[in-house]
């Protein structure tokens, strides 16, 4: 036994109401550069739907993830490491950009600079890859709320499973349709086959927290990554020629803050916690022949963190007290492992994935409140599990490799919570016969709804932050400014995009703060490196370059003011050693 | 044998190779970040699906076909009882098929690469000016190769000429002479060639020299530790914000 901890996500789909925020915040945070325009490290999907890449759960095109070969072992879908060397030059299943979409902006310019005449000016909309005008076709989220699900929806890859193995049609027709929020950030698997398909070895997964990472200075561009991922969230830079992915907020999380998306997540559906698993049984647990088998066998990988025997491995393996400890409070070990109400999504690919998803019970329910019956009676909800077939078909699809008995027993556990907790607040008499139903007593339904349904702030992220004494280490992560012609940008080398090293904060600030306090003048605004540093700037008059230049020049700079000496002192990237 | 000859076939190959590989270690050093192939794939696939493994498998074999045409000695293959006929059919049909495999590939690509909006908004003035010297050494690589075949009359034997200098260039003795008795189209060759070499290391070239062999080797998931242990008396003190300690490893 290995013990190993992995850092875990749980999202109650319940409570997700396709706001798209965690989307946008993420973007902010870290995609919002040139080069990954097309890029939504957490994006939000309405499913029935096609998700973001098109289609991209349709694995017999684009060959994500790990499969058994004939012999019985684990191998790349996309081919091993001979076939991956010899499509180097090509790789034949890569999205290109259509199947994301082709990323835009829109022709503002026009709005301010066109001449006086009879009609509007309007913004058009323009290619940020071409610079051409286009015609808006598609986006991450275009079928949003089943949007175009009449013409569309038979593109879902699952809703095509779900008819194969039911024999029945998905209703697409509007009020007939049923429709959930699937939020999709990386998985952090434990058996990633991205990090496994990286030629250069540039992917690899943090043994302290599982965190999968792109070494930027390691990524050669080989694009393997971008196949090898079955949930396409792997991304490839244009600009940059590199590959980028969800980083679970590591600096966030290093200091024990959740995940910007978690942290803004207006339903408070996420929750992020600790799990320990047993390494030397992973590739084991993912080779079981059966595809619906393989849920169980993940389930076996987490290890019980109150069993002495676990503690001693984790501290055999230098896992400290503090975080054996943040692995018993852990949200994502009770939800997942205890209360079995939180799915892996689509353990079928083999990956094992660590974000995990507690299925909704919504369209259920409310299918049964619109014909008229109490929702929220028990034994109703189950006979609606077992009559809904197409719903339940559907989730065990996403969930569960289709195994339908597997999503059956969450949606009926979430069911009898529901139900025993309406007496609890009713105040009507306990009925512990709803809890023995589902293999459960009164007080683990009310934990359970405690954990689902208060979900305060603490019980949701149990985060054991990085040592204190590796806090300095943490500073200096980038530069806010470094985006293409920010102030920051000022490290970008002489072969494009970014290349060369960036200049810490502090160096930058430095420089800055010498250049102000040694010269009598104010920072020459054509020199990028003496730029207004807003950050340490005390007010004293404006200098030029903050507002746009008046109409009569200014005054020429003094003989010592904004020198070409002291802009020629900017900060190099070798100064940075 | 004049002052240009000694400055072409003596000094210069010196100064490319120091340019060469003195370039490649500094840019390896100072930036690993933009040493990348620069795939355009993302914006563009049908074009590039052919092109690129035509023009990088051709230039594989044009490679190995330089090494036996310039480090084997002529006397090596007349041993093993080849006949110069024989030696100049197989180096035609070798190089000729790989030539033109990697001069339809290239022209494939540049087309591609002017035609696709994406792709041409891409391109650098460094790619374009790499993929002028690339395509003038390949076109006149393929040319030598016609000439060195006798398909134009009188067959030109470059392993009297070309082949000792370059190989006299290794051992610090340049045979100036020997390139001087060469014919025009090769001279005009190896000059492409030495500029190939020189602006190399600082353009995306450089991927070459990260071919992934190494991943047949390897394990398939790769773990790496955040940090350098503390305990571990053997660490530098870790350098602050991304530095891991690969990183450093590779720097210094």
């Amino acid at each position: 036994m290995r013990v190993m901890a992995q850092l875990a996500m749980v999202m109650n789909l319940d409570k997700c109401i396709g706001c798209h925020t965690c989307s946008v915040t993420c973007k902010q945070a870290w995609t919002n550069r040139p080069g990954v325009e097309y890029v939504w490290f957490n994006n939000v999907e309405t499913r029935p739907g096609q998700g973001y890449p098109r289609r991209y759960e349709d694995q017999e095109r684009w060959r994500g993830g790990w499969r058994l070969n004939r012999r019985g072992r684990l191998t790349l879908t996309a081919g091993g490491r001979l076939r991956k060397l010899l499509t180097i030059f090509s790789n034949p299943v890569m999205p290109t950009i259509d199947d994301y979409y082709e990323p835009w902006t829109y022709d503002y310019d026009t709005l301010i600079t066109a001449p006086v005449g009879e009609d509007f000016p309007v913004a058009r909309p323009k290619s940020l890859l071409s610079g051409k005008p286009m015609a808006i076709e598609w986006s991450a989220n275009w079928d949003d709320d089943l949007g175009g699900a009449p013409e569309l929806g038979h593109l879902d890859p699952m809703v095509a499973q779900v008819r194969e193995r039911t024999s029945e049609q998905v209703l697409m027709e509007y009020e007939k349709s049923f429709m959930m929020y699937l939020p999709r950030i990386c998985e952090h698997c434990l058996n990633p086959s991205c990090v496994a398909s990286c030629p250069s070895g540039a992917m690899y997964k943090r043994s302290e927290d599982g965190i999968v990472l792109v070494d930027q200075d390691r990524c050669r561009g080989w694009r393997m990554c971008v196949t090898g991922c079955p949930y396409k969230k792997v991304y490839f830079n244009h600009r940059t020629g590199k590959a980028e992915k969800c980083t679970f907020c590591y600096p966030r999380v290093e200091v024990g803050l959740p995940t910007v998306c978690s942290e803004t997540c207006v339903g408070r559906l996420r929750y992020i916690g600790l799990v320990l698993y047993d390494a030397d049984r992973v590739t084991a647990a993912a080779s079981v022949p059966d595809e619906t088998d393989l849920y169980a066998a993940q389930l076996d990988l987490m290890l019980d963190p109150h069993d002495p025997e676990v503690i001693a491995g984790a501290r055999r393996e230098g896992i400290s007290d503090d975080w054996i400890e943040a692995a018993q409070r852990s949200p994502i070990h009770a939800l997942a492992k205890t209360y079995r109400v939180a799915l892996p999504l689509h353990p079928e690919y083999r990956t094992m994935p660590m974000v995990w998803y507690v299925p909704p019970l919504s369209p259920v329910s409310e299918a049964l409140r619109d014909t008229g019956f109490d929702g929220e009676d028990v034994d109703n909800l189950f006979g609606a599990i077992e009559t809904l077939r197409i719903p339940v078909a559907y989730l065990a699809s996403l969930f569960s490799a289709g195994d339908t008995t597997v999503v059956d027993g969450v949606l009926r556990r979430l069911a009898a919570m529901r139900s025993y907790m309406r007496r609890v607040t009713l105040g009507e008499e306990l009925d512990e016969g709803i809890a023995a139903a589902v293999g459960m007593t009164g007080d683990q339904l009310v934990e359970l709804y405690r954990l689902l349904a208060i979900a305060k702030y603490e019980d949701r992220y149990v985060i054991p932050s990085a040592y204190a004494e590796q806090g300095h280490q943490l500073e200096e992560l980038a530069c806010s400014l470094d985006v293409d012609g920010g102030p920051g940008m000022y490290g970008s080398g002489p072969f494009g995009e970014a290349s060369g090293r960036p200049v810490p904060v502090s160096v930058e600030t430095f420089h800055a703060l010498r250049q102000r306090q040694t010269s009598s003048g104010f920072a020459d605004p054509e020199s990028r490196a003496a730029k207004v540093n807003l950050l340490n700037w005390d007010g004293r008059g404006t200098p030029p370059g903050m507002f746009p230049p008046a109409a009569e020049p200014s005054e020429p700079p003094g003989p010592a003011g904004g020198s070409p000496e002291a802009s020629s002192d900017a900060p190099s990237g070798e100064e940075q050693r | 044998m004049s002052t240009l000859d000694i400055a072409l076939w003596g000094v210069l190959p010196y100064l490319v190779a120091v340019l060469f590989v003195g370039g490649l270690i500094w840019r390896w050093r100072y930036d690993q970040f933009g040493w990348t192939t620069r795939s355009s794939q993302l914006y563009e696939s049908a074009l590039l699906r052919f092109g690129s493994p035509v023009f990088h498998f051709g230039i594989l074999v044009v490679l190995v076909g330089h090494i036996i045409g310039l480090l084997v000695p002529k006397s090596w293959t007349e041993t093993l009882g080849m006949s110069q006929e024989t030696y100049h059919v197989q180096a035609l049909v070798l190089g000729g098929v790989a030539g033109v495999c990697t001069l339809a590939g290239i022209v494939l690509l540049v087309y591609r690469r002017r035609t696709r909006g994406p792709v041409f908004m891409a391109t650098t003035w460094n790619d374009k000016i790499m993929y002028l010297v690339l395509a003038a050494a390949i076109v006149a690589g393929l040319a030598v190769t016609l000439l060195g075949a006798g398909a134009t009359g009188e067959g030109h034997d470059y392993r009297t000429t070309v082949s000792p200098w370059f190989r006299s260039l290794f051992v610090l003795r340049p045979d100036v002479e020997a390139m001087t008795h060469a014919d025009t189209a090769f001279h005009v060759h190896v000059l492409f060639g030495l500029t190939l070499f020189a602006i190399w290391p600082f353009t995306r070239l450089v991927h070459a020299f990260s071919a992934p062999i190494g991943y047949l080797f390897r394990p398939y998931i790769v773990y790496r530790r955040r940090r350098p242990a503390l305990s571990s008396p053997a660490s530098r003190a870790p350098r602050p914000g991304w530095g891991a300690d690969r990183r450093q490893r590779l720097r210094r």
